[in-house]
Parts: C-alpha cells; structure tokens; sequence
C-alpha cells in the first residue's frame, strides 16, 4: 500500500500515525479498505451487504488496540460507511477511529460515519474519534458521524470526539442505551470558523439502577459559523446524569444549546448546565501583561478551552 | 524609571484619583491605605489596564500614556492581580512558561514554583481553575511575575490569602528579586511586616497622596497612635 504525501498527512492529523499502527487496524482510503491487521483476539471482517466493517473483540481482551482511520483526498468523493463493534465481555481496549478529508477539487466531499458499540458486560472501552478537514477547493468538505451505543450491565466507555479545522458542514448524532451500573463518558469538543456549521444531537437513555452518564461539549464558534447542541437526557432508573455545554462566542457567530431533561423515575438525578458567552475579558488582559498580543492571548485561551 | 505626571481618573461621575504626582525609581516601594482609597487604580493605570482620563505616564522619560498592555508588559511592566484570574484548561505550566519566556528552562519555572512555597511536581500540570484553593492562586500569580523577570514589578496585596507560616518567606521573596532584576518593585499591602522591608512608603487617601517619602519617614506616622491619625484605618486592618 503506497500513501502519498496528502494522505500521510491526513492520518498523521486524524490519528497521530505516521506508520501503520502495532495492533489490529483498518484503513479506509478514498472509500475502499486499503490495508488491514487482526490480532488473535482481534477481528475485522468487512460487511458483504453494505460498505463497512465489523470488528470483534473477544471476551477477556486486554490492553490491545485497534486503529480505523478514514482517509479521503479524492474531490467530489461521497462514502457512507458502517462500522459495527462487538466488545467482548470483561474486555478493555482502546479504539481510535477519525476521518480526514482533504479536497482541493470543486466537487464536495461527504463522509457518513455509522458507528455501533456492542460494549458487552464489564468491558471497558475507550474510544477516540477526530475529525479533520483541509483543502482550499471550492467543494466542500462533510461529515456526518452518527454513534449509536449500547452499554450492557457493568461496562465503561469513554468517548472523545474532537473536530478543530476545516469540516464546513457536520451533523453529529449520538445515541445510547446504558443498563445498571454502565457509565458512559463522552467529551467532545468543536471549532467552527467561517460559514461552517455544526450540529450535535446526543439522547441518552439511562435505563438501567446504577448507571450515570457524563457528556461535555466545550465549543468555539468564530466568524460566521454556526453551532448548535441538543442534548436529550432520559433518566428511567435510579440513575445520575450530567451533561453540560459550555461555548465560546466570537465575532459574528451564532451558538445554540438545547437541553432536554426527562425522569421517569423517582430516583433518576439529572443535571444539565449551559454557558455560551465571549471569552472574558480579565483572560485577556492577564496574558497581555505577560506579553501576549490581543490575538496570541485568544489563541491560547481557546486552545486550553479545548484540550 | 516611571513617572506619572498629573494622573487622574473618573468613573461614573466619582473621582477615584485626582491628579497624582509621582516617581518610581530602582526602589521597593510600598502603596498603602484605605479600601477604595484608589491603590489597585493607580497600578492598573501603570500596567495599562486602565486609560487614565488625564495625565500621562513616562517610562524612562518616554511617554507610554497610549501605550497598550501588551507593549508596556514588553518594555518591562509586570502585574500580579490582586484578584488572580481562572482559566479553563489553560495549566500552571503553560501560564508558567509563557510568562517565563521562550527561552526559558523547565527546571526555572519549577524553581520559581518552590520559592513561593508551592511543589512544582504537583502543581505544574493542575488546572489554573476552581480547583485551585485562593492561597495556591495567589502564589502562582506572584511566581508568574518572578518568572518574567522584568525591571518593574507589580504587587497588588500579594500576601492576602498567604498563611501566617509563609509570610515570612514572601518577604525574603520579594528582597532577593529586588536584588535579582535590579529594578523597581511595587507591592500593595496593609501589612506592618511588608512596610517594614519597604525603602519608600505611598500613602494615598481618596485618590490622593497623603504622604511619599522614605520608610523611615512615614511609617511613624502610619503607625501614630493618636485616635485620628491620618491612619487609623490602617491600624485597624493591622490588628493593632
Ligand atoms: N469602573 C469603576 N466604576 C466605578 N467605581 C469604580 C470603578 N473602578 C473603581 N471604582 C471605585 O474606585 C475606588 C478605588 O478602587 P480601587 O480598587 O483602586 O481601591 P483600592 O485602594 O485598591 O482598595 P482595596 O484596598 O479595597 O483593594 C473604589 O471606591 C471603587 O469602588
Ligand atoms: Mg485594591
């Protein structure tokens, strides 16, 4: 498998890769799978009904990972793709997915990302996700990440979705079922410039005694974009809930937060807290009197916002 | 080094300094007097965080009146709050490090960390937010400004918050950077034990100075113990 240097580039950006990974992995180029690892306990088999592939992770596997980069460079390319998990019982492993797109041509670039978690009981995953977007043709470049999730009894999973630069149009759909004593963590954190825009939608359904949910999404919306976040929390055990947006507004940007608490239950405890305001204004000033411009000192204020 | 010529300032109709004259050499001069008596005004007017609605500022005979933060924090003025302002995600190291320089070494920072009484192995990587206690802000505002090094050094009430136990350290701080940057230090403090390592003493009241000369000079009167004294705030705040 030969990558040239654009495509080198987008899987070093998506997955911090700069050869292929130890560990099973699967790389998907320009909408064909191009190179593929399993390990003993590690399976990749590719759908025969539809473009994507399934991954299983026997019971009881430890500490191992699996790399499933999404690559595109081709102008004009549109690829749908469903990725399924099966995490075995009792697992713990760590699943780095991300997609790059780099479009330099007129026509748009799309990316549709279905992903399902089968986390099965007491298995622990964690799972890291980047979306990234370069190119300065006039096509655009999408992506549509959708990631349903069912966490059985007793299982972990915590999520980080990150998408910084260069994707003009997301719509980013996260759904999940928790059962008793499942906890599910999810951070993610968007910066939109420009016209671009970005929506998160997340339900989260808490229906097991025992579990909790923690979703945080820290968003920077510069220039001209446009965020929004509708978080839809469902408390149906004795559960405890907490998601929480926090927004940074600059210029004439346009930011949107909408949360949705529901209890069934007597014992559910459901907390959402909301902020969107400008970066504050002491910030700026006590990294000016170290001798940052107005402009670094944004920089850096942003940057440590979404770390 | 700075001379402030005729400074006042204005807001919403009140006069919180009225036309202060003054100079600020290599020394360590302390601003005391009472709350709302315009202290934290004046050093923010020299820091360039607040225009003064007349006046002008020198800087080695050069007028920096209209000079932003940011260039004046580059000629040499640094600032530590009175009160230390949070950041999310941003950490003690980056905030460290950015006040210490490009040039600088990892191990100075830490050093500069351990002289305001604070191990850097654990305070290096917290965040500089809420969870952070008032004391710990306090310190890592007063290590940024050691760390930068500059000719004038700002202090707005350092040791509030400080415990008793590492006062007495603060102040053998403050005389060896004296010593260190060659400059002047400017601290804000109602404290006897940081009056008494001053060389010059500024008492102002309501925008105005009551007296500037050396310790010597004026801390006896600070200290008068006639009931209306030009001080008695002061004491009161002193615990005497
Ligand atoms: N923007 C403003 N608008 C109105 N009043 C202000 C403004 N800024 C400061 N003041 C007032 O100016 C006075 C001086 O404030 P300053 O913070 O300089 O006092 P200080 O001497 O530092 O007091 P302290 O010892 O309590 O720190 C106070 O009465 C304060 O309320
Ligand atoms: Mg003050």
């Amino acid at each position: 498998m030969i990558l040239d240097s654009i495509q080198k580039n987008l899987l070093h950006e998506v997955a911090e890769l700069d050869a292929l990974p130890a560990g099973a992995y699967n790389l998907r180029s320009n909408g064909k799978g191009v190179a593929r690892q399993t390990t003993a306990n590690i399976d990749i088999v590719p759908k025969d009904d539809k473009p994507g592939i399934d991954i299983i992770i026997k019971p009881g596997t430890k500490k191992e990972s699996v790399h499933i980069p999404v690559i595109i460079s081709e102008s004009g390319l549109k690829d749908l793709v469903y990725n399924d998990f099966y995490i075995g019982e009792d697992s713990d492993v760590t699943i780095i997915a991300g997609c790059g797109i780099s479009n330099c041509g007129g026509g748009d670039s799309v990316h549709d990302g279905i992903h399902t978690f089968h986390v099965g009981k007491n298995a622990k995953i964690r799972y890291v996700e980047k979306h990234y977007g370069e190119g300065e043709g006039r096509g655009k470049r999408l992506m549509n990440p959708t990631t349903i999730i069912y966490l059985e009894e007793g299982s972990y999973m915590k999520m980080e979705t990150t998408q910084i630069a260069g994707i003009d149009d997301t719509l980013r759909e996260t759904k999940a079922e928790i059962a008793a004593d499942a906890y599910l963590e999810i951070k993610e954190k968007i910066l939109t410039t420009g016209n671009q825009q970005a929506r998160s939608n997340f339900v989260t359904n808490l229906n097991g005694d025992g579990c909790s949910c923690n979703i945080v999404n820290r968003a920077v919306a510069k220039e001209n974009s446009y965020q929004f976040f509708d978080s839809t929390m469902n408390g149906n055990a004795d559960c405890s809930g907490h998601s929480e947006c926090d927004s940074i507004i600059m210029d004439h940007a346009k930011v949107a937060a909408s949360p949705n608490l529901t209890a069934t239950c007597e014992d559910a405890s459901l907390i959402h807290e909301a902020a969107i305001g400008k970066i504050a204004g002491e910030q700026l000033i006590k990294l000016m009197t170290l001798g940052l411009t107005e402009e670094e000192a944004e920089e850096q204020v942003i940057a440590g916002f979404l770390r | 080094m700075l001379t402030l010529k005729n400074i006042s300032y204005e807001a919403e109709d009140n006069e919180i300094l009225k036309g202060v004259d003054l100079e600020f050499g290599d020394e360590f001069t302390v601003i005391t007097g009472p709350n709302g008596s315009g202290k934290s005004t004046l050093t923010k007017i020299i820091a360039g965080i607040i225009k003064p609605t007349e006046g002008r500022i020198l800087w080695d005979g050069e007028d920096i009146t209209d000079l932003s933060i940011t260039e004046r924090a580059k000629l040499g003025i640094s600032y530590a709050f009175q009160q230390p302002v949070q950041f999310k995600g941003l950490r003690v190291r980056d905030l460290m490090m950015l006040a210490a320089g490009k040039d600088a070494k990892f191990n100075d920072i830490c050093d500069i960390l351990s002289e305001v009484g604070l191990c850097a192995r654990d305070y290096i990587d917290r965040d500089l937010d809420g969870s952070l206690s008032g004391g710990e802000m306090k310190r890592i505002e007063i290590a940024m400004v050691l760390a930068r090094k500059t000719r004038f050094s700002i202090f707005d009430e350092p040791e509030a918050g400080i415990d008793l136990w590492s006062f007495q350290n603060l102040t053998y701080v403050f005389e060896k950077m004296r010593k260190l940057i060659n400059g002047g230090i400017l601290i804000i403090s109602h404290q006897e034990r940081i009056l008494n390592i001053a060389d010059k003493i500024l008492y102002l009241k309501d925008g105005e100075t009551v007296c500037f000369d050396k310790r010597d000079k004026v801390l006896p009167l600070l200290l008068d113990n006639s009931a209306n004294g030009p001080c008695s705030i002061l004491k009161e705040k002193m615990g005497e």
